[in-house]
């Protein structure tokens, strides 16, 4: 029986804070600081990813319902492109970066040197349940630190999976999971972290973070909201629908942070993309949807009550202009449009986390950008055009976490962009260098010799000094020169 | 003067209009602060003699100079901090681009402290104007006439509707903690950047804070012409600013016994040369302030151990107060160690401090200094002036706090960066490739160009 308590409900504060003690300890001996031991964590990890591909596809599958092919290209191969790139950049990530400094500081030399915060704790998700509990303890192992992974009970094939396979693949004493639901996960906030992250819902994210102030802990939020896709008239339908379907039931049938939750488009417009839309589901998922394999399922029900909740309400069940069937045993919604619901409706203002996608239509496609900016800031925002000065107006004119344009998802892809929310969508990012340097401390170095003295520095404080010091200051080498050698004369 | 309400409605109209957006307007911003720190020093130097009894030198020294280096330097790089950064794109997916875009956050609240309080008022606007937000700036009660200047000038040099000065005590800062902001900065004391964090936390605010800590002064043998030197930069890092009241001061020596005596003995006479004259040192900052410093004191194993009428502590015990708690004034405990080597476990043992100050040649001292301790920054053979390197981030980690600014981290702290793809329609794949074609298993498509060639299939 490890530390961790095994049965469900044992994890209690006592135990959390033996944990935290153990890693702490670990930490402090100096284990994790090393190019090696991070190097020989990271390998493991890839390795795990290969040895243990179909187990990790099966308990995917347990939980979500999600196909293969999801499963192998979004966490799979994900996780895989992470531990590669890791390994290939780390010790270039791990050099200090030598700064310029002035003559204000002369003769003088400094860089940013980065070291690991210590214990780090990662609260992964439950829609990406590997990927999401994999990538951030990459990132925290690459910088030098002990981590905790609680991974989400939602998912508990893939969370019983991670405890089960982590200990046999990297150093126990420094890197732990922790399964359990809200008392466990309380029971470990209550600790002292150096660093915490945090990927979920914005109601947890405060909790998380309010946690975190006790101990002035930095937190790292990947929070949601709802990621709305502007599409212009002027495009090439066919492309865009495909490339939006794949964003949105290609990932985790819609339940996914960074899916499209809704379409605004111009009215007249509209009729096409729908039509555009519904051919484009056709040839992706058949004339009957609910027995595609290609779809995952929602994942449990209360999810699936909160989502037929949407359809539901007042005046939203009227809009629907595709799909809409349900099926609460097999915990299955088809691919459902809607046309036009109210702005205020629950559908409108909730995160849909779902295979319901809204389209909301506007007299001028400009109109579109006052609608996402007066929103909560999403943590993706999508925009399909050809009109490249609309694009810019987007680009400057829409706060999200991340856009793209022309595409869907695609952005968290590339590891040299940050992935990241702002406002309601969260704090912080990570993703290739971006994980390092979150998971770092980046510590100021100046080096000064004994020589290059500024008397001007020290009191007794003379008109002469207070020259020499004014010229110091502005890195006016000239004023230096005048105030040395004493004019103007005092 | 309106409400809170009313006064946060009108920043965040201005926000809104977008003109903070455009590059001109930030620099003519900055150009305006640089007018003001430049034309009311009069203004600034006499606000900081109330508060404080800072001396004009020093008050350049430490904040208008440090200001003016400052906003000269944002603007010189203000340009290339607001260009988009274009990033590496995988060959699959071309033809696309990804760049980094920073935009402002919106409105930004600055809590000030009393010790710096134009300098760390002012300073962290720099980076808001920079990266284009709007500014809450609440300075500190404690440093009322300069609270007063900044409400009194700020307006006429500034845009009013851009920059508001919120004056008043904790219950001022507990009105705007109410609201929700884009971001906060605090510079202060654990304690309250633990309720600012916490109320920033309703609101899912991002915070900076700048804390504080006991930073050491480890202090190694070396020779004597160089003990002159490290003499004078450890008196006029400790009594200079702010007469030993910063975050960033040295609040305790570590050096090894045999050669305290003589550390003591050029301490002393270093200390007479310098701060003879009591008019060159600022005073502590109020009544409560002081009673707190004496009360340090007072503690009879500590009194025992003062050296000196300036407060040198030699052999102070280490549980007392004045070894847990950060001194924040003009007293400074020496601890002597058998061997300087000792130092190390001394400082991993306390909580991370802001700063670090070593003096020594040992290369292999000052290598395990900055591989084995863990601090906001560590400076070698000088103290105080890291702050002023606008390349080096300033910032805490641990209890000292975390975020950082100065430079460009201020435009950065003050940015979100947002990450743009963009495709075109051009150089599409059939559709089908996403799906009905299972992956066969152990297959190895390890790189990352096969992940984001699948994504971009469709």
């Amino acid at each position: 029986m490890d530390g961790d308590g095994e049965r469900k409900g044992e994890f209690d504060g006592k135990a959390a804070a033996e944990l935290v003690g153990e890693l702490r300890q670990s930490f402090w001996n100096g284990k994790t600081r090393s190019y090696d031991w991070r190097t020989d964590q990271l390998r493991s990890l890839a390795r795990m990813l290969v040895e243990k591909e179909k187990d990790i596809i099966d308990a995917l599958h347990e939980d979500l319902g999600k196909p293969e092919m999801e499963s192998f290209i979004h966490e799979i191969s994900l996780a895989k492109d992470g531990c590669a790139r890791t390994l290939k950049e780390l010790k270039s990530w791990m050099k200090p970066q030598k700064v310029s400094t002035s003559i204000t500081t002369f003769p003088s030399s400094a860089e940013i040197v980065s070291e690991p915060l210590g214990v780090v704790l990662v609260i992964s998700a439950w829609n990406y349940p590997f990927l999401l509990s994999l990538e951030p303890v990459v990132g925290a192992i690459a910088a030098g630190n002990a981590v905790v992974l609680k991974p989400s009970e939602i998912a508990p094939a893939t969370s019983s999976l991670l405890k089960r396979l982590l200990p046999g693949y990297v150093d126990s004493s420094s890197i732990r999971v922790v399964e359990g639901g809200v008392p466990e996960t309380t029971a470990l906030l209550d600790q002292k972290w150096d660093k915490i992250i945090y990927t979920g819902n914005s109601k947890v994210g405060r909790i998380v973070m309010a946690a975190a102030a006790k101990h002035l802990t930095p937190v790292v939020l990947e929070l949601g909201g709802k990621c709305p896709v502007v599409v212009d008239s002027k495009v090439d339908l066919d492309v865009a629908t495909k490339r939006i379907a794949v964003g949105k039931w290609g990932c985790n049938n819609g339940q996914a942070c960074i899916s499209p939750d809704y379409i605004i488009t111009e009215r007249e417009f509209a009729p096409k993309l729908i039509e555009a839309m519904k051919s484009t589901l056709e040839i992706f998922y058949g004339k009957d949807p609910m027995a595609s394999k290609d779809l995952s399922r929602i994942v449990n029900s209360n999810h699936f009550k909160r989502i037929s909740k949407l359809l539901d309400s007042d005046k939203v069940s009227e809009k629907i202009v595709h799909g809409g069937q349900r099926d609460e045993q097999a915990l299955k919604i088809s691919p459902t449009l809607l046309l036009d619901v109210p702005q205020d409706s629950l559908i409108m203002t909730e995160e849909i986390f779902g295979p319901l996608l809204p389209i909301i239509t506007v007299d001028d496609i400009h109109q579109s950008f006052d609608i996402i900016n007066s929103r909560p800031k999403p943590l993706a925002a999508y925009l399909f055009t050809k009109d490249k000065k609309l694009e810019e107006k987007f680009v400057r004119g829409v706060s999200a976490g991340g856009m793209s344009i022309n595409e869907t998802v695609l952005h968290i892809t590339n590891p040299g962009l940050p992935f990241g929310g702002v406002g309601e969508s969260g704090m912080g990012a990570y993703h290739g260098k971006f994980s390092f340097d979150t998971f770092s401390h980046k510590k100021a170095v100046l080096r000064r010799s004994f020589g290059g003295e500024a008397p001007a520095r020290y009191p007794p404080y003379t008109p002469k000094k207070s020259r020499l010091l004014k010229a110091l200051v502005n890195g006016d080498i000239i004023g230096i020169i005048l105030a040395l050698i004493g004019w103007p004369r005092a | 003067m309106g409400t809170v309400e009313e006064r946060l409605g009108e920043m965040r109209e201005a926000f809104r209009s977008g003109k903070t957006k455009c590059e001109k307007w930030r620099r003519s911003q900055l150009m305006a602060l640089l007018a003001l720190v430049r034309e009311e020093e009069e203004g600034i130097f006499s606000a900081l003699n109330r508060d404080l009894g800072k001396h004009r030198a020093e008050a350049f020294r430490d904040e208008v100079g440090v200001l003016i280096k400052s906003i000269n330097f944002a603007l010189s790089s203000l340009k290339q901090w607001m260009a988009p950064k274009s990033v590496k794109v995988p060959l699959v997916s071309f033809p696309s681009s990804a760049t980094v875009v920073p935009e402002p956050l919106g409105v930004v609240l600055l809590f000030s402290s009393w010790n710096f309080p134009i300098g760390l008022a002012l300073e962290p606007i720099i980076g808001a104007f920079s990266a284009g937000n709007v500014v809450a700036l609440k300075p500190s009660e404690l440093a009322p006439s300069s609270a007063e200047f900044l409400a009194e000038a700020i307006p006429r040099y500034l845009d009013g509707a851009a920059v508001k000065v919120f004056l008043g005590g904790p219950s001022v800062g507990s009105q705007l903690l109410e609201q929700r902001w884009d971001k906060i900065l605090f510079t202060g004391s654990p304690r309250v950047g633990r309720v600012v964090m916490a109320a920033a936390a309703e609101h899912l605010t991002p915070v900076i804070l700048e804390l504080g800590g006991k930073c050491p002064a480890i202090v190694d043998s070396i020779g004597s012409s160089e003990q002159k030197v490290a003499a004078k930069r450890l008196v006029a890092g400790k009594w200079g600013p702010c007469c030993g009241q910063a975050c960033v001061g040295i609040d305790y020596i570590l050096v090894e016994r045999q050669f305290a005596s003589t550390l003591i003995d050029m301490l002393r006479r270093t200390v007479k040369s310098l701060y003879g004259d009591s008019r060159n040192l600022s005073r502590i900052v109020n009544r409560q302030h002081f009673m707190r410093l004496e009360g340090l004191l007072k503690d009879p194993s500590v009194s025992a151990s003062v050296e000196n009428r300036t407060d040198d502590l030699a052999g102070s015990p280490l549980d007392s107060e004045i070894m847990t708690e950060e001194v924040f004034g003009p007293l400074l405990p020496i601890i002597t160690l058998e061997k300087i080597g000792d130092s190390i476990a001394f400082v991993r043992d306390r909580p991370k401090p802001l700063a670090i100050y070593v003096f020594s040649n040992d290369e292999a001292l000052k290598k395990r200094v900055v591989a084995e301790t863990s601090s906001g920054s560590v400076t070698f053979n000088d103290t105080m002036i890291q702050f002023a390197v606008d390349t080096l981030p300033f910032g805490g980690v641990g209890g000292s706090g975390f975020g950082r600014y100065h430079g460009k981290f201020s435009f950065d702290a003050f940015s979100h960066e947002k990450a743009v793809m963009r495709r075109q329609f051009l150089l599409d794949f059939p559709s089908g490739t996403l799906h009905g074609t299972r992956p066969s298993s152990g297959s190895s498509g390890t790189s990352s160009t096969s992940t984001t060639s699948a994504f971009c299939s469709s």
